[in-house]
């Protein structure tokens, strides 16, 4: 006779409560770790999507994402010529804030040369950009549709092709415009201002400047050995595409992910009081019950069967619904939450032993109760 | 009434003394007690709160090791420096069935699982223990509440069932605490003589533990026990 299982069958519906409990609990860390991994994915997304080796920056800076970095338009054709180098482009990062349709879009515009290093990897929806202005590719979770207009600057740039999880360091939503189109929006004057710089004789500056170069290597040829060769220009700092990784990873979402780690960490912590003190509870619950059942005879075993096999199916139910209802609902989630099942299979391991622990003071109660409070009243 | 005081009893008390604590703190529960209860006998053990009546019962019952004195039930002697507590736990299980005051009934199975469970323990498989588990709560009148949990049992039906539970194992003591107190007399009538019936048709020996006036004459023999002595009995 399975005494666990039928206390459970008779105090279902307490069972089921205390089990949706712990399954939110549970849901929350998991999402956490969730939202931890996406964090990390996101920020080496737009490092990642270019596919290149080498990432040539303004001088002294660990740009373009960590830091502020400036230069040239013309770097990218010195790059291209250096040896080993097989492809490379410029590019430019900016973040913006427009309105659309009567709400406000906050974007993170990456502006490319079509057909060199720099753009999209994968178009999900739509097409490339085809034309020299005013079209863009956006990430779906900016709300866009193919043919939207969105205005940026002082032009309105059409959606012709969507992707999918693309988003910067920050969570915002990436557009890809061309490289043209993004250097007039980050550096060209307003009209007022053109016009007071052309007056103090200074004109109205160039806009050929770009926050980076990227460039793909040949086949044999050592990414270091390329960024090597471009740091020797005292004006460029390079790196290689380990090296922006590690800066992204470890200086840009350093702070957040160490936070969010932390909550998780702590979470975890809690979830395993929680569950110690429902564990608990539930044998305190059973005083009576467990004495009166050592007083007519029953082993240890049975005792510890009975609170062990209830600790168990709670851990298990627990973490099974919380992680349907995570999987269920995290693509509503702001930020991208990325559930690994290797992640999932160490929370249960964790939840199992997390049980095991907890049951064990519920088993120590339970057999330190004398079987003669079962009498006396 | 069938008292058979030339057969082997089978609780034999010689001697027992029980203390709790040392030096100022020490408190003597029991003091030199002895009795005999023979196959049959329906014994009442009566006395004020705190004479040490539980502590007896828990003695007799192999729960509490006796501090002196000899202990013997159906014919073992316990505690005798050879018991372990697996081998008490065992011994309580085949020979001892236990009748409580609130019937102490596992809230969470049906009468038919509260007595089957005692077989269960001691090994029998889960079609007979339900079988035999039937037979009993229709040889104590609640067949018709085999499939009801305690809490939708009458006080009478519970103490029933809860006989029932004691009587699973074919045990041949029965030690009641306050079997009757928390039943109106009509049903504390009706479980003293389903006691004494089972006494008789089973050759088993019961001891009762009460405070309850209203029973006291459906005793055959009366203990007394007084700052943890044995009072002279009377029959």
């Amino acid at each position: 006779m399975n005494l666990a299982y039928r206390d459970i069958r008779h105090n279902f519906g307490h069972f089921l409560l205390t089990c949706f409990g712990l399954s939110l609990l549970l849901g929350v860390v998991l999402s956490m770790i969730g939202i931890y991994r996406g964090l990390v994915a996101d920020a080496l997304t737009l490092a990642r999507t270019p596919g290149v080796d080498v990432w040539v920056v303004e001088s002294g800076t660990r740009g373009p994402f960590a830091e502020a970095s400036r230069m040239p338009g013309d770097i990218r054709e010195a790059i291209a010529r250096l040896e080993g180098v097989s492809a490379a482009g410029s590019i430019t990062y900016q973040s913006i804030e427009t309105r659309f349709r009567g709400g406000k879009l906050r974007l993170y515009i990456v502006g490319y040369q079509p057909g060199r290093p720099g753009g999209p990897d994968r178009i999900a929806e739509g097409r490339s950009i085809g034309r020299s202005h005013y079209e863009m590719i956006a990430d779906r979770s900016s709300g866009l549709s193919l043919a939207d207009r969105v205005q940026l600057g002082r032009n309105t740039f059409t959606v012709v092709g969507l992707m999918d999880n693309q988003v910067s360091s920050g969570g915002d939503p990436v557009i890809y415009i061309t490289l043209r189109d993004s250097q007039e929006l980050q550096f060209e004057l307003a009209p007022p201002a053109a016009r007071r710089e052309i007056a103090r004789g200074t004109g109205p500056g160039h806009t050929n400047t770009i926050n980076a170069v990227v460039a793909r290597v040949a086949p044999n040829v050592s990414a270091e050995s390329v960024a090597e060769a471009a740091r020797r220009w005292k004006h460029l700092s390079a790196m290689t595409q380990a090296g922006q990784e590690a800066i992204l990873t470890r200086s840009v979402v350093d702070k957040a992910r160490k936070q969010i780690g932390l909550f998780t960490g702590l979470l975890l912590v809690v979830s395993a009081v929680i569950i110690a003190l429902i564990i608990y509870t539930m044998t305190m619950n059973k005083l009576r019950e467990i004495a009166t059942l050592k007083l007519i005879g029953a082993p240890d075993h049975t005792i510890v069967g009975l609170i062990l096999q209830q600790a168990l199916a709670m851990g298990t139910i627990g973490f099974g619904f919380g992680a349907l209802l995570i999987s269920t609902i995290k693509d509503h989630f702001p930020r991208r939450v990325i559930l690994h099942p290797e992640d999932g299979l160490a929370l249960a391991v964790a939840v199992v032993v997390v049980c095991l622990l907890a049951s064990g003071l519920g088993v120590r109660l339970a057999l330190k109760i004398d079987p003669a409070t079962a009498l006396g009243g | 009434m069938n008292i058979s005081h030339q057969s082997e009893p089978l609780v034999s008390v010689r001697g027992v003394s029980k203390h709790f604590g040392e030096g100022e703190t020490r408190v003597d529960a029991l003091r030199d007690v002895s009795l005999e209860v023979h196959p049959g006998q329906v014994v009442g053990l009566l006395g004020p709160s705190g004479s040490g009546k539980t502590t007896l019962l828990n003695v007799i019952g192999c729960i509490q090791e006796p501090s002196r004195g000899m202990l013997s039930l159906d014919g073992d002697v316990v505690y005798d420096g050879h018991w372990q507590r697996s081998d008490l736990r065992k011994l309580r299980l085949e020979k001892i069935g236990f009748i409580f005051q609130f019937h102490n009934l596992i809230p969470f199975l049906d009468s038919t699982d509260n007595v089957a469970i005692v077989l269960n323990l001691a090994g029998s498989g889960a079609a007979d223990s339900k079988a035999r588990a039937v037979e009993l709560l229709e040889y104590l009148e609640v067949g018709d509440r085999k499939g009801a949990f305690p809490a939708k049992l009458s006080g009478g039906e519970a103490q029933r069932v809860a006989i029932a539970r004691a009587l699973a194992n074919r045990p041949r003591i029965i030690l009641a605490d306050e079997p009757t107190a928390a039943l109106d007399s009509q049903r504390a009538g009706i479980v003293m003589d389903l006691l004494r019936r089972v006494a008789v048709e089973q050759q088993a020996a019961i001891l009762a533990v009460t405070h309850d006036e209203k029973i006291v004459d459906r005793f055959d023999r009366i203990f007394h026990l007084r700052d943890g002595r044995l009072e002279p009995e009377e029959t």
